[in-house]
């Protein structure tokens, strides 16, 4: 893999040398951020924001739903067995188990989605720099072509004082 | 934020993984041995027969599902409050979260075990999961111990992934901080985790996600502990209030296991730069609230009781108030109001001291609550000919006492591999507020509580 990107003590400089990189005409997606932590009062942080995982929780707690009621009426009725004058299908107590199916159907769901669309587990990192863990923010474009590798360079030099790396 | 600031941080909370002392080897070795002697006695008590035990008719349940409440209600120090603490986002909450969530993986894990140890032959626990046996017998869903089984497995999922997840970007670091077989080791458990802005989003929303469904959860877990009483006609166990008297209780003595952790971490760790004084104050102010509504539900239940005057009820009332248990009952009364009342209600006393004296204190009469609420009903049931004594033996006794170790055990271990306080969101409680700030996030400067 070929990339160009640099790295930045301060957000305020990352955030120059994100627009400069749009200004030179590069997609979104072609610009990588990372970080040590996140950093939410930059718009560059918020460029991926927008998610469905909640609705897909949502989903994992409805087939949690329907799973748990399917298991609860169906293993009654396979052995209809008389207890304390219950019903054979009881939903008092099969409602809590249909509880406890629902959420942790939402829960799974939920670190599902998050390991498909974080891409984890992964190898080691293709993009990384390992400054990045002493607080350096990374800004960089993977397999750049080679006609835009100088403008590339020049945006992210004129992001501010930058240390400038090639791979 | 800083760069000097971030390195410090990183330095001083990866310094307890990266050096070690004799102190430590010491420490391991002594808990070791205690669990060792704990699973010993286990294995005796297997071989030899429930008979070793003080369990007998009538009391069938005694120390292990006493010690299996109280290690279920610990577990409720970590994962419900660091998720209410998330959700209200509360600044201070920081340095404390995965101090708290630890406590609620290693609390169920121990909990859970003693429905197993009491069961006398262990090795048939697998009749109570759900699936169909040769005889396509599935297990009886409208028996309140199968509860316990859903709902102790879902706490249990939700509390190891609500504790893992955040734990990434950590491993992280360590990774990329460390050389040789460390470097190998966290590279893996880092899961190859680069920090992209996509990444971390990601992991904060699903964050969100699990904190507002863990709480429900964490509720429902100890709610259910009191249907295995609450469902059963024996006098004082069959009441409508068990359920929230339970959570209040269980939160009560999370809160108390987390304050004493903390206290430890600070102490042995040298975690004072991280764990200031107001976090002790904070949760010092949340005992107090906790003692208060223990003290609303102890009231409420024993005035109802008297109140109805119902013979059999009032046996139980009796030998617990001024009969054979009325030491016990008045240890605890002094452990779980008065002593945490004194302490936390005076700002002067309400000091590091204050508040992790009020905790042992709590831990001591929430475990003598348990007893309370599970043996002297047992041994006062409807009619006296059935009535009984128990008295613990010492197999109860060393398996209690190794559970205690094998707590401090896995903490420690656990202290000494993973940055017992979470690196990166210790960061972002620092980072200062652009122009660009939401709103929102201008209004609530959390690093401002983050002295």
């Amino acid at each position: 893999m070929k990339a160009v990107y640099a790295l930045y003590a301060e957000p305020d400089d990352v955030q120059r040398a994100v627009d400069n990189l749009r200004a030179a005409g590069l997609t979104e997606p072609e610009i990588v951020v990372i970080s040590s932590e996140p950093i939410e009062e930059y718009e560059f942080s918020r460029r991926d924001a927008a998610t469905w995982l909640y609705w897909i929780a949502g989903g994992g707690g409805v087939i949690g739903l329907l799973f748990g009621t399917w298991l609860t009426r169906m293993t009654e009725l396979a052995w209809p067995l008389p207890t304390g004058n219950m019903p054979i299908v009881a939903w008092w107590p099969n409602l809590i188990v249909i509880f406890e199916l629902t959420m942790l159907g939402g829960i799974l769901a939920t670190v599902i989605t998050l390991f498909i669309t974080a891409k984890i587990p992964a190898g080691e990192p293709k993009l990384y720099d390992p400054d990045v863990a002493d607080g350096k923010i990374l800004v960089g474009v993977e397999n750049p072509r080679d006609a835009s590798v100088a403008a590339i360079e020049q945006a992210l030099r004129s992001g501010g004082v930058a240390d400038l790396k090639r791979r | 934020m800083n760069q000097a600031l971030a390195q410090r941080l990183s330095d001083d909370l990866l310094r307890p993984m990266l050096h070690t002392s004799w102190r430590f080897y010491a420490l391991v070795a002594c808990l070791g041995a205690i669990v060792a002697m704990g699973i010993g006695t286990w294995f005796y008590q297997m071989y030899m027969g429930f008979g070793m035990t003080g369990i007998n008719m009538p009391i069938y349940w005694a120390f292990y599902i006493t010690n299996f409440v109280f290690w279920i209600g610990i577990s409720h120090a970590g994962t419900l409050i660091s998720a209410i603490l998330r959700l209200v986002n509360a600044g201070w909450r920081r340095p404390v979260t995965r101090c708290a969530e630890v406590i609620t993986v290693f609390a169920l894990m121990i909990g859970a075990m003693f429905p197993i140890i009491h069961l006398g032959r262990p090795w048939l626990f697998f009749w109570l999961m759900p699936y169909p046996s040769n005889r396509m017998i599935w297990p009886n869903f409208r028996s309140p111990l199968v509860w316990d089984f859903f709902a102790i497995s879902t706490y249990l999922t939700g509390s190891v992934l609500f504790l893992l997840l955040p734990m990434i970007p950590d491993f992280a670091l360590v990774r990329d901080k460390t050389t040789g077989w460390r470097r190998r080791i966290y590279g893996k458990l880092a899961l190859g985790w680069q920090g992209t802005t996509k990444q971390w989003h990601r992991l904060e929303s699903a964050m969100q996600i699990m904190a507002i469904a863990i709480i429900p959860v964490a509720v429902s877990v100890h709610t259910i502990v009191s249907f295995d009483f609450s469902m059963a006609p024996v006098p004082m166990w069959h009441s409508t209030m068990f359920g929230p008297y339970f959570v209040a209780g269980a939160i009560f003595s999370g809160i108390a296991a987390l304050i004493i952790a903390m206290a430890a971490l600070r102490k042995f760790l040298h975690m004072e730069e991280y764990l200031h004084p107001i976090h002790f104050q904070n949760l010092g102010k949340l005992l107090l609230m906790m003692c208060l509504l223990w003290a609303y539900f102890i009231f409420a239940e024993r005035l109802t009781t008297w109140y109805g005057n119902e013979q059999s009820e009032m046996e139980v009332f009796r030998v617990t108030q001024r009969g054979s248990f009325a030491p016990l009952y008045w240890t605890m009364i002094v452990c779980n109001f008065v002593v945490p009342f004194v302490l936390l209600s005076l700002k002067k006393l309400r000091t590091v001291a204050g508040c992790v004296t009020a905790s042992f204190s709590v831990l001591v009469g929430m475990w003598l609550e348990r007893f309370l609420i599970v043996v002297p009903s047992l041994s006062h049931k409807y009619l006296p000919y059935t009535w009984g004594h128990y008295r613990p033996r010492p197999v109860e006794i060393m398996i209690t006492v190794s559970t205690f170790a094998a707590m401090t055990l896995l903490y420690t271990l656990f202290a000494k591999l993973v940055p017992i306080i979470s690196v990166w969101e210790l960061k972002v409680g620092e980072h200062p507020f652009p122009q660009e700030s939401p709103a929102d996030v201008r209004q609530h400067p959390l690093w401002k509580a983050h002295p």
